[in-house]
């Protein structure tokens, strides 16, 4: 099993370990609700240093960029960054991404943790026909993710950069707690926030002083909940090597004018399936329970759980198609009535 | 971990309270622990009969769903509606205000056959 070099400060504020991707990592520290409020209300800190860093740089990265993702790079400013998608030969996802600009020719790629030995192997075979250098940088990457209301607030009073003067998706180096960070507003909660990349032997100093600034260490199991009550995909779960990300509500990441891997297979594959927000008055949805209509079975939840701010059972789950509502999901046996949401599930800012 | 020396255990975490001829049952602190925030808990019917070891009531943290055994054969006479609004009394309060339910046992000596408080113990150091 892989630690992050927050391992023993996890250890040290009552982390509640447990595997995730190979990694050790805190599933909650107190309570997975409370850590999900504070990150609503107030301001929330998770390690994400499992997740995997690419340096891409050459004189073809952008070519090569726009032919390995779906979005389009010709539209990313220096110092930008955009969400997006690694589309297979076969027009569906090898992985959901987000992409940074740091320079003329210089990109870094956050990729999931799952998937950064089969992304690298991906993008290395794509890059031969490129003059590109495609460089796996996980390993030397720290990464933490301040995300929350208060999250501005709280990094002001560690760093002399202007926070005021960033938008969202903006990616800048700036000096955090004395300490050189890179730092991007963005983040997977649906609130407003930063990441910040950092040199392993600068994350616990760093996390320290922000925790002391006034964010509450937050886990794994309030990052999913998070992202699911913002109405976000999960990798494995609503996008995978058989989605058509063009079936999905994801669909905006996908820059039909121009051309990239498996552009002909994506169009060409038709949508056979759509994706709904559900939420239940009574129970909770989990993955994998079967989603029915009055006329019978109509698909499956892809994510499900608890959102704290509903206090309800709430689901992302894929149905035929034509199917039409009143919608059950079958939870041990029984048809529990499920209500379509749009998405996300809660106001966001 | 709390463990109160004034009932049973089973080794599936469930606790048993004598009272009269009928025993409370919920989940142990060590339980409430593991599970993490409760969020929802299914309830079973009253009136409902059930065998030793019959999974008789679900309890749904943010993370997972857990069942909920019977310690003992019997009848399930009352049940902690407190639940449906306010599931967060398991891990608030596990052996008291978040008791589960009720039992009438077909045969009190039953109880005899659950482990008692430092039985349990040895369990939890054992795992």
């Amino acid at each position: 099993m892989k630690t992050t070099p927050l391992y023993q400060a996890h250890l040290r504020h009552g982390g509640r370990m447990v595997a995730f991707a190979g990694y050790a990592l805190p599933l909650q520290y107190t309570s997975i609700v409370e850590e999900h409020l504070a990150v609503r209300r107030k301001a929330g800190l998770f390690d994400v240093s499992h997740m995997g860093e690419f340096l891409i740089r050459g004189e073809e990265a952008l070519p090569f960029l726009q032919w390995a993702t779906v979005n389009d790079v010709g539209k990313l400013k220096v110092g930008r960054a955009q969400y997006s998608m690694l589309p297979s030969e076969r027009g569906g996802v090898v992985d959901d991404i987000y992409l940074y600009r740091l320079g003329e020719a210089v990109y870094l790629m956050v990729v999931n943790a799952a998937n950064i030995a089969k992304d690298l192997d991906h993008l290395k075979a794509l890059a031969r026909g490129f003059r590109v250098e495609v460089e796996d940088v996980s390993e030397a990457t720290a990464l933490l993710a301040l995300q929350g209301p208060e999250a501005a607030a709280i990094l002001q009073s560690l760093t002399g950069v202007d926070l005021s003067a960033r938008r969202k998706n903006d990616v800048f180096e700036a000096q955090v707690a004395g300490r050189p960070a890179r730092l991007a507003r963005t983040g997977y909660t649906g609130e407003d926030g930063f990441e910040l990349f950092l040199a392993p032997e600068d994350a616990e100093a760093v996390f320290e002083a922000l925790l002391a600034a006034g964010a509450r260490p937050c886990g794994l199991g309030a990052r999913d909940t998070l992202r699911l009550e913002a109405g976000f995909p999960l990798y494995g779960h609503e996008l995978t090597e058989a989605t058509n990300p063009l079936c999905t509500p994801w669909a905006w990441v996908v820059k039909r004018e121009k051309d990239f891997l498996g552009k002909e297979a994506m169009l060409a594959s038709p949508c056979r399936k759509k994706l709904v927000g559900l939420v239940l008055e009574t129970g909770i949805p989990r993955e994998g329970y079967a989603v029915l209509s009055e006329k019978g079975p109509v698909g499956r939840v892809t994510s499900g759980g608890y959102s704290p701010l509903l206090e309800k059972g709430i689901a992302l789950a894929y149905v035929e198609k034509e199917a039409e509502g009143p919608f059950f999901v079958e939870v041990r046996g029984r048809a529990v009535p499920a209500s379509l949401s749009p998405l996300p599930f809660v106001p966001l800012k | 971990m709390d463990i109160p020396k004034d009932r049973f255990y089973t080794k599936t975490h469930e606790w048993a309270l004598p009272e009269g001829d009928t025993v409370l049952v919920g989940i142990t602190d060590y339980a409430q622990d593991a599970l993490g925030d409760v969020v929802y808990v299914e309830l079973p019917q009253v009136g409902r009969v059930v065998e030793a070891g019959e999974a008789v009531a679900v309890v749904e943290s943010v993370k997972t769903a857990s069942d909920i055994y019977a310690p003992v054969a019997g009848e399930v006479v009352e049940v902690n509606q407190a639940l449906e609004k306010t599931p967060e009394l398991i891990n608030q309060d596990p052996y008291g205000e978040g008791w589960i339910f009720r039992l009438r046992p077909r045969d009190m000596a039953d109880l005899d056959g659950l482990l008692d408080a430092e039985g349990y113990q040895a369990t939890l150091e054992n795992a």
